[in-house]
């Protein structure tokens, strides 16, 4: 059995990049990294399972179109069986196609490796993170799209070989007009401990205290809906039923009810730190450490302590 | 400009998850369907949009048995010219984008927008496939579409940016918040669609690529651990050495 793992490697490799060679690598067989772009950094996914990397250079990982030619190009070169992703933007618009293309049935959001007591069986987030489901795919070949943080990245072998290829991915019907690139903080859904606020928090003005304990922990940054709609903070932050489901190692929320479409997107996190002036606010009942007080103040106390502890270490 | 919008039904944000036969079906006990938000407020309104800046139709498609007519006229009464409904049940999203691109491929669309995904299947899946099978270009989780002749210009948000794109009709496009505003139905949008037009078409055959064997619920949380506001420090403590999150 072979299996084929796509990286988007443009901005270095990314932690999500080597839980998905991590992941292929327990599924057992061999495994191959398939990536565009321009990396110089690839050999290192052999530390993390990876047989080989093929790259094209020519190709552009922002570019759906390519990648999906790309990809198809190396399943079947290299004859896989089992595609992975990780569930990102990519992943979101290619593995659709290929999963057409390749008559292969997609599994999306898997959390799990898959158990194959009784055919091939994935555990995947379903009701935007209120429940499990258990999807079986029936097709000979199968593509599998996993959420970040699903697993840890672990190394087991040494840096690998990278093989230069030519897909002949042709040029795009999607052009690229311009990105803005990232901004160096840490992408949400690939965060392992993020600090969220709500509308408790009163303006945009005042978030300088939820930065101030995401930097002290190394954190990123979210907030709840209403205050994505009006404005305070970008709707990239927006986390819930109706924006980012995330499912970090540690979700702080201050100022933030609870409502059940909120807690849908964040209750798949390990641990949830809840801070609130109402002893009645819902999210408390979905929190593993409760702080009845007021953001304004208990914030600042919170990096106090946390750069109390970092300077201990 | 001919635009198809696809429209998934969802359960109401509110609804309480169970599910039945031995956890292998989703339990619709007392649950209210909804237009899955994401087709509703960014796909149908954004298509609405466009239809009354330059003129052209907005079709509405559903896979879904009767009881998804109520979902049909909600989408109607915001302003949707018709509607088609496959009359299946949508197994999965491969099923359920054969099918729409097979009604699409025989009728000439233009442009085809979908959510960004369902906040029930979560999958992201149906827009992809669509596309794949008429072969035109797709564009993921957009935040921003104009038109202009017959051109696309889209956003998407990549990783702490922005990415900016241009594509040719006809395409299919998925789409995310910032496109749209929400609007809310009137009198007059909701008489209307009692009488809009609504096609019933058959599904074609098709191959079952995935199947839901079950569900689980997450376990219950245990009771909340109350910390004294003016002891942080304790608060680090635990979720060092008792969360070994930090
Ligand atoms: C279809 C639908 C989809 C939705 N999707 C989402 C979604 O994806 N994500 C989402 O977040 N919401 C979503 N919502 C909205 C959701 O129902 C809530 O309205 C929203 O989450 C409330 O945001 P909030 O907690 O920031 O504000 P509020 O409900 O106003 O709560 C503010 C909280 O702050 C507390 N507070 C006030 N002052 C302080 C202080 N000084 N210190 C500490 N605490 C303080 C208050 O006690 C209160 O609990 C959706 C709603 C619908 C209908």
């Amino acid at each position: 059995m072979k299996t084929l793992v796509y990286i988007n490697s443009d901005n270095g490799i990314s932690k999500s990049s080597l839980e998905v060679v991590t992941y292929a690598k327990k599924l057992g067989g061999e495994v191959v990294v398939v990536s565009g772009g321009n990396s110089s950094d690839l050999a290192r996914l052999g530390e993390y399972g990876a047989s080989k990397v093929i790259v094209d250079r020519a190709v552009v990982n922002g570019d759906e179109q390519q990648i999906t030619k790309l990809i198809a190009f190396a399943a079947e070169t290299e004859n896989a069986e089992i595609i992975v992703f990780s569930h990102e933007l990519t992943a979101k618009a290619v593995a659709p196609r290929l999963s057409v293309k390749l008559k292969a049935g997609l599994i999306s959001g898997a959390i799990a490796l898959p158990d194959l007591s009784s055919g091939f069986s994935c555990k995947v987030n379903v009701f935007s993170g209120k429940a499990f489901g258990v999807v079986t795919v029936n097709t000979a070949k199968k593509i599998i799209s996993l959420l970040p943080n699903s697993v840890q990245p672990e190394i087991t072998g040494a840096a690998c070989s990278v093989e230069e290829i030519s897909s002949n991915a042709g040029a795009s019907a999607v052009k690229i007009i311009a990105t803005k690139k990232p901004e160096g903080n840490i992408p949400l859904p690939e965060a392992e401990l993020v600090v969220s606020a709500g509308r408790g928090l009163k303006g945009p003005e005042n978030w300088g205290i939820v930065e101030d304990l995401a930097t002290a922990l190394g954190a990123a940054t979210a907030c709840s809906r209403p205050v994505a709609d009006i404005g305070w903070r970008p709707h990239h932050e927006h986390v819930g039923q109706t924006g980012v489901a995330i499912r970090p190692n540690l979700y702080i929320a201050a100022g933030i009810s609870g409502a059940i479409q909120h807690l849908a997107g964040v209750n798949g996190s390990k641990v949830i730190v809840v801070i609130n002036t109402d002893a009645e606010a819902p999210f408390f009942k979905a929190a593993d450490y409760g702080i009845l007080g007021d953001a304004f103040e208990v914030l600042p106390k919170f990096t106090e302590a946390v750069k109390k502890f970092n300077a201990s270490k | 400009m001919k635009i198809l919008v696809c429209i998934s039904k969802s359960p109401d944000t509110t609804s309480k998850i169970a599910f039945s036969e031995g956890n292998t079906k989703f339990d619709e006990n007392g649950v209210q369907y909804i237009v899955n938000p994401y087709d509703e407020w960014y796909a149908l309104v954004r298509a609405l949009e466009i239809k009354e800046a330059q003129g052209g139709n907005v079709t509405i498609i559903t896979v879904g048995n009767v009881a998804d007519e109520a979902i049909i006229r909600k989408a109607l009464a915001i302003g949707a010219d018709d509607a088609v409904r496959i009359d299946a049940e949508p197994t999965d999203a491969y099923f359920t984008a054969i099918q729409i691109a097979d009604y699409a491929k025989k009728n000439a669309f233009d442009l085809v927008l979908t959510g960004k995904e369902t906040i029930n299947y979560n999958g992201s899946q149906v827009g992809g496939m669509i596309a794949e099978v008429l072969e035109v270009p797709f564009v993921s989780l957009a935040t921003k579409l104009d038109v202009n002749g017959s051109t696309l210009t889209l956003e998407q948000d990549i990783v702490g940016g922005v990415q900016v794109v241009e594509v040719s009709l006809p395409a299919v496009v998925s789409c995310a918040k910032g496109m749209a505003e929400q609007r809310i139905p009137n009198m007059r949008g909701i008489m209307a669609a009692r009488t809009k037009p609504m096609q019933i078409v058959e599904p074609i055959a098709c191959d079952l690529f995935t199947t839901y064997s079950s569900y689980i619920l997450p376990e219950a949380k245990k009771a909340c651990k109350m910390i004294d506001p003016n002891n942080m420090d304790e608060l680090v403590q635990l979720l060092h050495t008792e969360a070994k999150v930090i």
